[in-house]
Protein backbone atom coordinates (compact mmCIF):
# COMPACT_ATOMS: atom_id res chain seq x y z
CA UNK A 1 0.00 0.00 0.00
CA UNK A 2 2.72 2.39 -1.04
CA UNK A 3 0.69 5.56 -2.45
CA UNK A 4 2.40 8.64 -3.29
CA UNK A 5 1.52 10.12 -0.69
CA UNK A 6 3.04 7.92 1.68
CA UNK A 7 5.96 7.87 -0.84
CA UNK A 8 6.39 11.62 -0.48
CA UNK A 9 6.28 11.69 3.25
CA UNK A 10 8.81 9.41 3.54
CA UNK A 11 11.25 11.59 1.54
CA UNK A 12 10.39 14.34 3.35
CA UNK A 13 10.74 12.81 6.28
CA UNK A 14 14.26 11.71 4.55
CA UNK A 15 14.86 15.43 4.22
CA UNK A 16 13.77 16.04 7.95
CA UNK A 17 15.74 13.50 9.82
CA UNK A 18 19.04 14.21 7.60
CA UNK A 19 19.08 17.69 8.23
CA UNK A 20 18.48 17.34 11.70
CA UNK A 21 21.18 15.23 12.10
CA UNK A 22 23.08 17.71 10.59
CA UNK A 23 22.55 20.24 12.88
CA UNK A 24 24.23 17.98 15.48
CA UNK A 25 26.60 16.50 13.68
CA UNK A 26 27.86 19.55 11.57
CA UNK A 27 31.20 21.28 13.65
CA UNK A 28 31.08 24.83 12.11
CA UNK A 29 28.10 26.80 13.56
CA UNK A 30 26.75 28.34 10.06
CA UNK A 31 26.12 24.61 8.76
CA UNK A 32 24.36 24.12 12.03
CA UNK A 33 22.04 27.12 11.28
CA UNK A 34 21.93 26.27 7.53
CA UNK A 35 20.89 22.66 8.29
CA UNK A 36 18.32 23.81 10.77
CA UNK A 37 16.58 26.12 7.90
CA UNK A 38 16.21 23.03 5.99
CA UNK A 39 14.68 21.19 8.65
CA UNK A 40 12.21 24.03 8.96
CA UNK A 41 11.32 24.25 5.64
CA UNK A 42 10.87 20.42 5.72
CA UNK A 43 8.20 20.48 8.60
CA UNK A 44 6.58 23.35 7.06
CA UNK A 45 5.75 20.98 3.78
CA UNK A 46 5.23 17.89 6.64
CA UNK A 47 2.66 20.57 7.81
CA UNK A 48 1.19 20.65 4.09
CA UNK A 49 0.08 17.30 4.07
CA UNK A 50 -1.52 17.77 7.49
CA UNK A 51 -3.83 20.36 5.87
CA UNK A 52 -2.32 22.86 8.05
CA UNK A 53 -1.53 25.65 6.03
CA UNK A 54 -1.66 28.53 8.22
CA UNK A 55 0.75 26.92 10.35
CA UNK A 56 2.87 25.97 7.35
CA UNK A 57 3.37 29.52 6.66
CA UNK A 58 3.62 31.00 10.16
CA UNK A 59 6.52 28.55 10.21
CA UNK A 60 8.41 29.45 7.19
CA UNK A 61 7.76 33.17 8.48
CA UNK A 62 9.12 32.88 12.31
CA UNK A 63 11.14 30.00 12.48
CA UNK A 64 12.99 30.26 8.76
CA UNK A 65 12.57 33.90 8.57
CA UNK A 66 12.89 34.93 11.81
CA UNK A 67 14.79 32.81 14.48
CA UNK A 68 17.34 31.13 11.66
CA UNK A 69 18.24 34.60 10.39
CA UNK A 70 18.43 35.37 14.16
CA UNK A 71 21.32 33.11 14.99
CA UNK A 72 22.39 33.54 11.82
CA UNK A 73 23.74 37.26 12.97
CA UNK A 74 24.21 36.30 16.45
CA UNK A 75 27.15 33.43 14.95
CA UNK A 76 28.79 36.06 12.37
CA UNK A 77 28.67 38.76 15.58
CA UNK A 78 30.53 36.84 18.20
CA UNK A 79 32.73 34.83 15.58
CA UNK A 80 31.94 30.98 14.37
CA UNK A 81 35.11 29.76 15.91
CA UNK A 82 35.21 26.30 16.61
CA UNK A 83 34.83 25.01 20.10
CA UNK A 84 36.34 22.42 20.96
CA UNK A 85 34.59 19.67 22.35
CA UNK A 86 35.03 17.39 25.26
CA UNK A 87 36.49 19.75 27.50
CA UNK A 88 38.86 17.55 29.21
CA UNK A 89 37.05 16.61 32.79
CA UNK A 90 34.11 15.40 30.92
CA UNK A 91 35.24 13.17 28.12
CA UNK A 92 32.32 10.75 28.65
CA UNK A 93 29.95 13.67 27.79
CA UNK A 94 29.16 12.21 24.51
CA UNK A 95 28.41 8.77 25.33
CA UNK A 96 25.97 9.10 28.11
CA UNK A 97 24.18 11.51 25.59
CA UNK A 98 23.51 9.25 23.11
CA UNK A 99 22.95 6.59 25.72
CA UNK A 100 20.32 8.36 27.50
CA UNK A 101 19.03 9.04 23.49
CA UNK A 102 18.40 5.36 22.86
CA UNK A 103 17.15 4.80 26.05
CA UNK A 104 14.45 7.63 24.99
CA UNK A 105 14.05 6.02 21.82
CA UNK A 106 13.23 2.53 23.64
CA UNK A 107 11.06 4.30 26.08
CA UNK A 108 9.31 5.86 23.26
CA UNK A 109 8.58 3.02 21.49
CA UNK A 110 7.66 0.60 24.12
CA UNK A 111 5.02 3.11 24.68
CA UNK A 112 3.69 3.42 20.98
CA UNK A 113 3.60 -0.64 20.49
CA UNK A 114 1.78 -1.08 23.98
CA UNK A 115 -0.71 2.10 22.47
CA UNK A 116 -1.63 0.38 20.03
CA UNK A 117 -2.72 1.42 16.28
CA UNK A 118 -5.18 4.90 16.62
CA UNK A 119 -8.45 5.30 15.77
CA UNK A 120 -9.53 5.86 12.07
CA UNK A 121 -8.93 9.18 11.19
CA UNK A 122 -12.15 11.47 11.11
CA UNK A 123 -12.67 13.15 8.10
CA UNK A 124 -11.56 16.82 8.49
CA UNK A 125 -14.29 19.19 7.92
CA UNK A 126 -12.25 22.39 7.83
CA UNK A 127 -8.19 21.99 8.16
CA UNK A 128 -6.00 24.83 8.83
CA UNK A 129 -7.17 27.43 6.88
CA UNK A 130 -6.85 30.89 8.01
CA UNK A 131 -9.78 31.49 7.94
CA UNK A 132 -10.50 28.70 10.85
CA UNK A 133 -7.50 29.02 12.54
CA UNK A 134 -8.09 32.74 13.04
CA UNK A 135 -10.90 32.41 14.27
CA UNK A 136 -10.39 29.57 16.88
CA UNK A 137 -7.82 31.83 17.53
CA UNK A 138 -9.43 35.27 18.48
CA UNK A 139 -12.48 33.67 20.05
CA UNK A 140 -12.27 30.82 22.04
CA UNK A 141 -8.63 31.56 22.56
CA UNK A 142 -8.50 35.40 22.75
CA UNK A 143 -6.85 35.32 26.03
CA UNK A 144 -3.99 33.21 25.59
CA UNK A 145 -3.47 34.93 22.38
CA UNK A 146 -3.14 38.24 24.07
CA UNK A 147 -0.61 36.92 26.29
CA UNK A 148 1.26 35.96 23.31
CA UNK A 149 1.68 39.36 22.40
CA UNK A 150 2.69 40.23 25.88
CA UNK A 151 5.23 37.61 26.03
CA UNK A 152 6.65 38.63 22.68
CA UNK A 153 6.82 42.44 24.38
CA UNK A 154 8.22 41.04 27.62
CA UNK A 155 10.88 39.12 25.51
CA UNK A 156 11.90 42.16 22.79
CA UNK A 157 12.68 44.47 25.83
CA UNK A 158 14.27 41.61 28.04
CA UNK A 159 16.64 40.85 25.01
CA UNK A 160 17.61 44.99 24.16
CA UNK A 161 18.50 45.31 27.75
CA UNK A 162 20.31 42.44 27.92
CA UNK A 163 22.21 42.63 25.17
CA UNK A 164 22.70 46.54 25.21
CA UNK A 165 26.79 47.34 24.99
CA UNK A 166 28.20 48.01 28.50
CA UNK A 167 27.84 51.44 30.11
CA UNK A 168 31.65 52.24 30.40
CA UNK A 169 32.48 51.80 26.68
CA UNK A 170 30.08 53.88 25.36
CA UNK A 171 31.08 56.90 27.45
CA UNK A 172 34.84 56.45 26.54
CA UNK B 1 -3.62 9.44 3.81
CA UNK B 2 -0.47 9.32 5.51
CA UNK B 3 -1.39 7.27 8.67
CA UNK B 4 -0.83 9.62 11.93
CA UNK B 5 2.04 7.15 13.51
CA UNK B 6 3.86 7.52 10.68
CA UNK B 7 4.28 11.33 12.07
CA UNK B 8 4.29 10.46 15.54
CA UNK B 9 7.72 8.02 14.88
CA UNK B 10 9.31 10.58 12.69
CA UNK B 11 8.45 13.01 15.80
CA UNK B 12 9.87 11.02 18.35
CA UNK B 13 13.15 10.52 16.10
CA UNK B 14 13.71 14.02 15.56
CA UNK B 15 13.11 14.75 19.90
CA UNK B 16 15.63 11.96 20.32
CA UNK B 17 17.76 13.62 17.63
CA UNK B 18 17.70 17.20 19.03
CA UNK B 19 18.05 15.46 22.92
CA UNK B 20 21.34 13.81 21.89
CA UNK B 21 22.58 17.68 20.37
CA UNK B 22 21.74 19.35 23.72
CA UNK B 23 23.61 16.50 25.94
CA UNK B 24 26.06 15.98 23.65
CA UNK B 25 27.77 19.44 22.03
CA UNK B 26 29.05 22.11 23.73
CA UNK B 27 28.50 25.08 22.48
CA UNK B 28 25.69 27.35 23.93
CA UNK B 29 24.04 28.32 20.09
CA UNK B 30 24.45 24.79 19.08
CA UNK B 31 22.55 23.63 22.08
CA UNK B 32 19.87 26.66 21.43
CA UNK B 33 19.52 24.98 17.76
CA UNK B 34 18.98 21.39 19.24
CA UNK B 35 16.04 23.05 21.50
CA UNK B 36 14.20 24.65 18.39
CA UNK B 37 14.80 21.07 17.09
CA UNK B 38 12.96 19.92 19.90
CA UNK B 39 10.33 22.02 20.16
CA UNK B 40 9.52 21.66 16.48
CA UNK B 41 9.38 17.92 16.86
CA UNK B 42 6.44 18.61 19.59
CA UNK B 43 5.26 20.83 16.90
CA UNK B 44 4.81 17.82 14.26
CA UNK B 45 3.14 15.90 16.68
CA UNK B 46 0.55 18.45 18.08
CA UNK B 47 -0.69 19.14 14.04
CA UNK B 48 -0.95 15.44 13.39
CA UNK B 49 -3.27 14.86 16.73
CA UNK B 50 -5.35 17.93 15.29
CA UNK B 51 -5.83 16.37 12.23
CA UNK B 52 -6.12 13.00 13.55
CA UNK B 53 -8.94 14.26 15.79
CA UNK B 54 -10.46 17.22 13.56
CA UNK B 55 -9.85 19.61 16.25
CA UNK B 56 -8.41 22.78 15.68
CA UNK B 57 -6.82 23.13 19.44
CA UNK B 58 -3.60 21.39 18.89
CA UNK B 59 -2.90 23.89 15.92
CA UNK B 60 -3.29 26.82 18.24
CA UNK B 61 -1.34 25.19 20.89
CA UNK B 62 1.39 25.18 17.75
CA UNK B 63 0.62 28.65 17.36
CA UNK B 64 1.39 29.65 21.09
CA UNK B 65 5.16 27.46 20.74
CA UNK B 66 5.75 29.37 17.89
CA UNK B 67 6.13 32.79 20.18
CA UNK B 68 7.08 30.84 23.15
CA UNK B 69 9.98 29.39 20.76
CA UNK B 70 10.25 33.08 19.29
CA UNK B 71 10.58 34.87 22.61
CA UNK B 72 13.07 32.05 23.88
CA UNK B 73 15.20 32.42 20.92
CA UNK B 74 15.77 35.88 21.92
CA UNK B 75 16.45 36.18 25.23
CA UNK B 76 18.69 32.99 24.70
CA UNK B 77 20.84 35.00 22.05
CA UNK B 78 20.66 38.07 23.95
CA UNK B 79 22.50 35.78 27.10
CA UNK B 80 24.71 34.48 24.79
CA UNK B 81 26.23 37.41 23.28
CA UNK B 82 26.16 38.74 26.67
CA UNK B 83 28.45 35.82 28.18
CA UNK B 84 30.70 35.73 25.07
CA UNK B 85 31.04 39.94 25.06
CA UNK B 86 32.41 39.37 29.08
CA UNK B 87 34.06 35.89 28.57
CA UNK B 88 34.77 35.43 24.77
CA UNK B 89 33.63 31.86 24.75
CA UNK B 90 30.31 30.43 23.83
CA UNK B 91 31.23 27.30 25.09
CA UNK B 92 28.56 26.17 28.12
CA UNK B 93 31.44 23.97 30.17
CA UNK B 94 33.05 27.58 30.95
CA UNK B 95 29.77 28.92 32.20
CA UNK B 96 30.50 28.60 35.89
CA UNK B 97 30.31 31.67 37.51
CA UNK B 98 27.00 30.68 39.78
CA UNK B 99 29.47 27.24 40.39
CA UNK B 100 31.16 27.15 43.64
Amino acid sequence: MMTASILFFIAIGAVSLASALGVVISRIPIHSALFLLVNFVSMAVLFITLDAQFLAAAQVIIYAGGIVILMLFVIMLIGSDEIRENAGHRVWTPYVGILLGVILLASMTFALVEAGPPPATSAVVQGGVPEAVGMTLLTRYILPFEMAGVLLLVALIGALLLARPPKQKTEN
Amino acid sequence: MVPTSFYLILAGLLFIIGTIGVLTRRSALIILMCVELMLASVNLTLVAFSRQWDNLTGQVFVFMILAVAAAEVAVGLAIIITHSRQNNTTNVDEVNLLKW
